[in-house]
């Protein structure tokens, strides 16, 4: 057997509700393997702000999840608009998102931050007009988890 | 066993009802016969609701159980105010326990007053206490966080159960008022619900029991119809609590006691499962306290109460209307606080080496990817995920899918037409790609 898990989701662009579903079965399996509560949250809150932000800004994409005994990696990649200034997009607060997404809550401008902020690793690759390819990490503790 | 839901083994006829029902996936059938997983049962009763063949069923104690002891103290929980169509005097219906042989009535609606007290105490003056907290008096819930969300531990109500508070002071009034030993006082709880009647067998926050038997609630309804017609008008006054402890008997009854402060109410154990998810992702707006009971509409829901859940909770929502203020008055919430501290069970590792775990899941996603996804249940698995999940952990076989038997059977003979053998809803034609967001 190999200690190496692979997973792809597509995320649907029209369906807020719809976002969650990766990161929900993302924790799931992080739980069973027994990591520890904080890296799970971690994972579950970088997940979640991908899919939301593909959903918002790109019409859907791809979110491709690779956990093994280091940690986990997550590739979210989308063919939307890409960002124009991605030192700008970093800043708390900063959204480029419609009102009417805004109404719902969303679009605070805390996706990318958050994303950075709970994350390990952040890497952004993006070409406006083609898309975005946010790669991210988070790292087990030393000595895998402790089930708590 | 520590719980209180079981299989009639002779009236299961296998189907996987509840096995699909199941909010922690507990349930496979074997054999034939649903089995349940111990260690993930959080005797929620959801099984028992939904079982078409009535075969599963919380077990509690035949009503005799009451004449081992020389005085006898019944339990009331509040959600049997709510099952009389043709009274809302409570003071009959207590009456009616006392001439069905109790000698001593006891409100868990009273006990439930004074923890509302104690917890709105807790709000105001405890910062220690992290937000929100989450109201422990749904064993259910208590037990579903134990298993699946440690990290919130911390944030149940450190306080005992409304019944386990009624039962503790009615002992020391009746040894009092019987002169007898406390011992040889018997103390019954009419519950509503299996998961009620476990935490009176396995206290979770308590040293030792203090609830000598539990009476499903439905048995003593049927004597106490006719108990209550024996009771002299007008009955004596024994009711104590007022519309907030009765209250307590409908979801969002502890919220209602609560009014300034920033509450969510929830019931339905699928509906908690979701909203704890969001809360351990920090995904909630900032509120002070979650109620959550795990049946609908509360514990008039429970499965062993006899009225309609709905009914119920109309009638208990106009006696909150009509019923005067009670007189108890607040008390310091380290009386009720929990003596032992609530212990972690982990029911959904793979294996206790990590790196064996990794290999395990690993496995469970390749597995789950063969699967048909259809999670139909033949192979008395939840779903395809649950069933790869069941071989890897060494109780389940790939065989167990007849799909995938099929295509043994099939590669076997040589023959590419077996949909046509298929019922329609299963016949799928050409092979489709699976994703990872199905079966879930």
């Amino acid at each position: 057997m190999s200690a190496a898990i692979h997973l792809s989701y597509k995320v649907d662009g029209s369906d807020f509700t719809g976002a969650g579903t990766a990161s929900a079965a993302i924790k799931r399996i992080l739980r069973e393997i027994g990591v520890d509560m904080d890296t799970i949250r971690r994972c579950a809150i970088c997940m979640y702000e991908g899919e939301i932000n593909m959903v918002i800004h790109a019409n859907g994409g791809t979110a491709d999840v690779y956990i093994d005994t280091e940690g986990v990696k997550m590739v979210l990649k989308d063919n939307g608009p890409g960002i124009a200034d991605v030192e700008q997009a970093m800043q708390e607060g900063f959204s480029t998102a419609k009102e009417g997404v805004r109404d719902l809550g969303f679009g605070a401008g805390m996706g990318l931050p958050n994303m950075k902020k709970y994350s390990d690793e952040m890497l952004i690759d993006t070409e406006v007009g083609k898309g975005t390819k946010v790669t991210l990490i988070v790292r087990f503790p030393k000595g895998g988890g402790d089930g708590a | 066993m520590k719980h209180s839901v079981t299989l009639d083994k002779e009236r299961c006829r296998g189907c996987t009802t509840c096995v699909k029902h199941c909010p922690t996936e507990a349930i496979r059938v074997r054999r034939g016969r649903a089995h349940i997983i111990e260690e993930r049962c959080i005797d929620c009763g959801e099984c028992i609701r939904v079982c078409p063949n009535k075969m599963k069923k919380a077990v509690c104690d035949p009503f005799d159980i009451i004449n081992n002891y020389k005085y006898k103290v019944a339990l009331p929980d509040q959600s049997l105010y709510g099952q009389f169509r043709n009274t809302g005097d409570l003071n009959l219906i207590l009456a009616g326990l006392l001439e069905m042989g109790f000698d001593m009535v006891a409100e868990v609606a009273e006990a439930a007053e004074y923890i509302s007290m104690a917890v709105r105490e807790l709000l105001e003056k405890n910062d220690d206490l992290p937000r929100p907290l989450i109201s422990s008096a749904c064993p259910a819930v208590v037990r579903l966080i134990c298993m699946r969300f440690p990290k919130l531990m911390p944030h149940l109500v450190p306080l005992i159960a409304p019944f386990e508070a009624a039962a503790i002071k009615s002992r020391k009034l009746a040894s009092e008022a019987s002169g007898l030993p406390p011992e040889e006082i018997g103390i019954f709880l009419i519950s509503p619900c299996a998961a009620k009647a476990t935490a009176t067998r396995y206290p979770m926050s308590l040293e030792n029991k203090v609830v000598d038997g539990v009476l499903s609630m439905t048995d003593v309804y049927k004597e106490l119809l006719s108990a209550m017609k024996n009771v002299k008008d007008p009955p004596p006054k024994l009711a104590r609590s007022g519309p907030i402890g009765v209250g307590w008997a409908r979801a969002g009854g502890e919220m209602y006691a609560l009014p300034d402060k920033k509450c969510i109410a929830v019931d339905g154990i699928e509906n908690i499962i979701r909203i704890l998810e969001d809360l351990e992702d920090g995904m909630l707006p900032p509120v002070d306290f979650l109620e959550l009971d795990a049946c609908n509409q509360g514990c008039v829901g429970g499965v062993l109460t006899a009225e309609n859940p709905y009914v119920a909770r109309a009638k208990i929502a106009m006696l909150t209307k009509q019923i005067p203020e009670s007189e108890n008055k607040a008390m310091s919430p380290e009386k009720f606080a929990m003596q032992m501290e609530l212990v972690h069970a982990p029911a959904w590792k793979l294996d206790d080496d990590f790196l064996e775990a990794l290999k395990k899941a690993a496995r469970i996603e390749e597995l789950r990817k063969q699967l048909p996804g259809l999670n139909c249940g033949s192979c008395g698995a939840p779903s395809c995920r649950a069933l790869a999940e069941d071989i890897v952990l060494g109780i389940g076989n790939e065989n167990d899918c007849i799909f995938r038997l099929r295509e043994k059977m099939q590669n076997i003979a040589g023959s590419e037409k077996a949909d046509d053998y298929l019922p329609p809803p299963f016949r799928r034609g050409k092979k489709r790609e699976v994703h990872d967001d199905e079966s879930q």
